[in-house]
């Protein structure tokens, strides 16, 4: 899954949904740019992330978009330029 | 579908490893090296002395997350478990296993005919590194043996029992440690080998090799431990108080990759001499304080060394290979895979 948003930060509020909204991605995935991530969940945990999100944002305000990558979802990412993202499916040696 | 969960080795020195939010931290030196979502992790192995927070600690207990401590050596220390993870689970069928001829036999199997090929593989590496150096005696003993395996092997991939298969087992040792002493090429005064022997280990091989087969014996075991098995119910070797029986077994197939091949390159590269030895009264050889250093230094430089996996596909140091194993035997156990593959070096 591949979520992004916006959230309008002109205000305390605004910055404070940027954060909990942020928080809840990196919860689930991993940041792969500014408010880009990619969440590998199943089903069930996709729902909670989705509502937990969707009780986030203000829809008035700000906006959420989700790509379904589906099951070979790795083969269609193509990484180009800095911050090569981990293989969280690969050896994790640190 | 069951999802294939990954592992995180810590190895790095100062290490930490913490919770944010959802996540597992682990940094080093107070710098951040990585981070990954706790659902998409089955277990963390830390390598010397990481800590961790007790808030870690709690949510990896809370997500079945099995913690594992271990020294840098690779001995176990110390495993911090939840309640949720089948481990009970696991060992029942591991007795279940070992008390069944007919899903013991398969596994015993993979590991007997691994280790004859990777005998194999050891003496065809000799030739190749050593063949236009020696004797004409010494090649083609190795040429006999190195043939010999072949044939164990192949008869072993396709024996029915494990008694029979002990004794291929036994067989391939024979013509192997048979060979063993042609391989040598170092100092031939202080290293010559006539044969296995142990408790006590009559010459400086054998000192070498029962070493490096303990070493390893704590590699597997820590292993296995961290897993979930029962290191003392094997499938090959017999249950016997105090022997930590599946640790032998899965000691079998990496012994002439990890160990025999270790010791043959210290004796030949001049890494070890005559003098990192004493020898006793009775006749027993051991390792000096000394020796030991330059046998561990030898021994962790080599578990760093990179190689690919030949079922997983993937590069991996040579140290991360046991593991691999018991997660690989584990998932056999657990039914997630039809069959183990064994460890076959290529």
């Amino acid at each position: 899954m591949l979520v992004t948003y916006d959230v309008n930060t002109q205000d305390a509020e605004g910055r404070r949904r940027l954060r909990r909204v942020a928080r809840a991605c990196l919860d689930y995935g991993q940041r792969v740019q500014n408010s880009v991530f990619e969440c590998e969940v199943d089903p069930a945990q996709w729902t909670r992330l989705r509502a937990h999100l969707l009780a986030e944002i203000n829809q008035s305000k700000d906006s959420l978009r989700f790509y379904r990558l589906g099951a070979d979802g790795k083969r269609r990412i193509e990484h180009v330029g800095a911050s090569p993202v981990i293989d969280l499916d690969g050896p994790l040696l640190f | 579908m069951r999802r294939h969960l990954n592992t995180i080795y810590v190895t790095s020195e100062n290490a930490w490893l913490r919770k944010d939010g959802a996540n597992i931290v682990v940094e080093v030196d107070g710098q951040e090296r990585g981070r990954a979502p706790l659902h998409m992790i089955g277990g963390v192995v830390c390598f010397g002395r990481p800590g961790a927070s007790p808030a870690l600690m709690a949510a990896c207990a809370d997500a079945g997350i099995a913690l594992s401590f271990l020294t840098p050596n690779g001995k176990f220390l110390a495993r911090m478990e939840g309640l949720r993870t089948g481990n009970v689970l696991l060992r029942r069928t591991q007795y279940r296993m070992a008390d069944d001829p007919a899903r013991a036999v398969p596994i015993v199997r993979g590991i007997v005919t691994a280790k004859a090929a990777n005998q194999r593989t050891v003496l065809r590496r000799a030739l190749r590194d050593h063949g236009d150096r020696m004797e004409a005696a010494a090649r083609a003993t190795i040429e006999t043996a190195e043939a010999r395996l072949v044939h164990i092997a192949r008869r072993a991939a396709a024996a029915q029992d494990v008694a029979t298969l002990r004794g291929h087992e036994g067989e391939a040792a024979l013509v192997y440690f048979g060979a063993f002493d042609a391989m040598i090429q170092g100092d031939r005064t202080a290293f010559s080998f006539r044969g296995r022997s142990r408790r006590p280990p009559l010459d400086r091989v054998n000192a070498l090799l029962s070493f490096l087969y303990a070493m390893l014996g704590h590699d597997c075991r820590s292993a296995l431990e961290s897993v979930g098995f029962d290191p003392q119910v094997g499938f090959l070797h017999a249950d016997r108080p105090g022997r930590a029986s599946l640790s032998l077994d899965l000691m079998e197939e990496l012994r002439p990759v990890l160990a025999d091949r270790q010791a043959l390159t210290l004796i030949n590269r001049g890494q070890l001499k005559a003098r990192d030895f004493a020898i006793d009264e009775g006749g027993a050889v051991s390792l000096t304080e000394d020796g030991r250093k330059a046998v561990l230094v030898a021994w962790q430089d080599r578990k760093k060394r990179d190689l690919r996996h030949p079922f997983l596909g993937e590069t991996m140091p040579m140290g991360l290979v046991p593991h691999v194993q018991a997660l690989l035997l584990s998932r056999h156990v657990r039914g997630d895979l039809d069959g183990y593959p064994p460890f076959i070096w290529k």
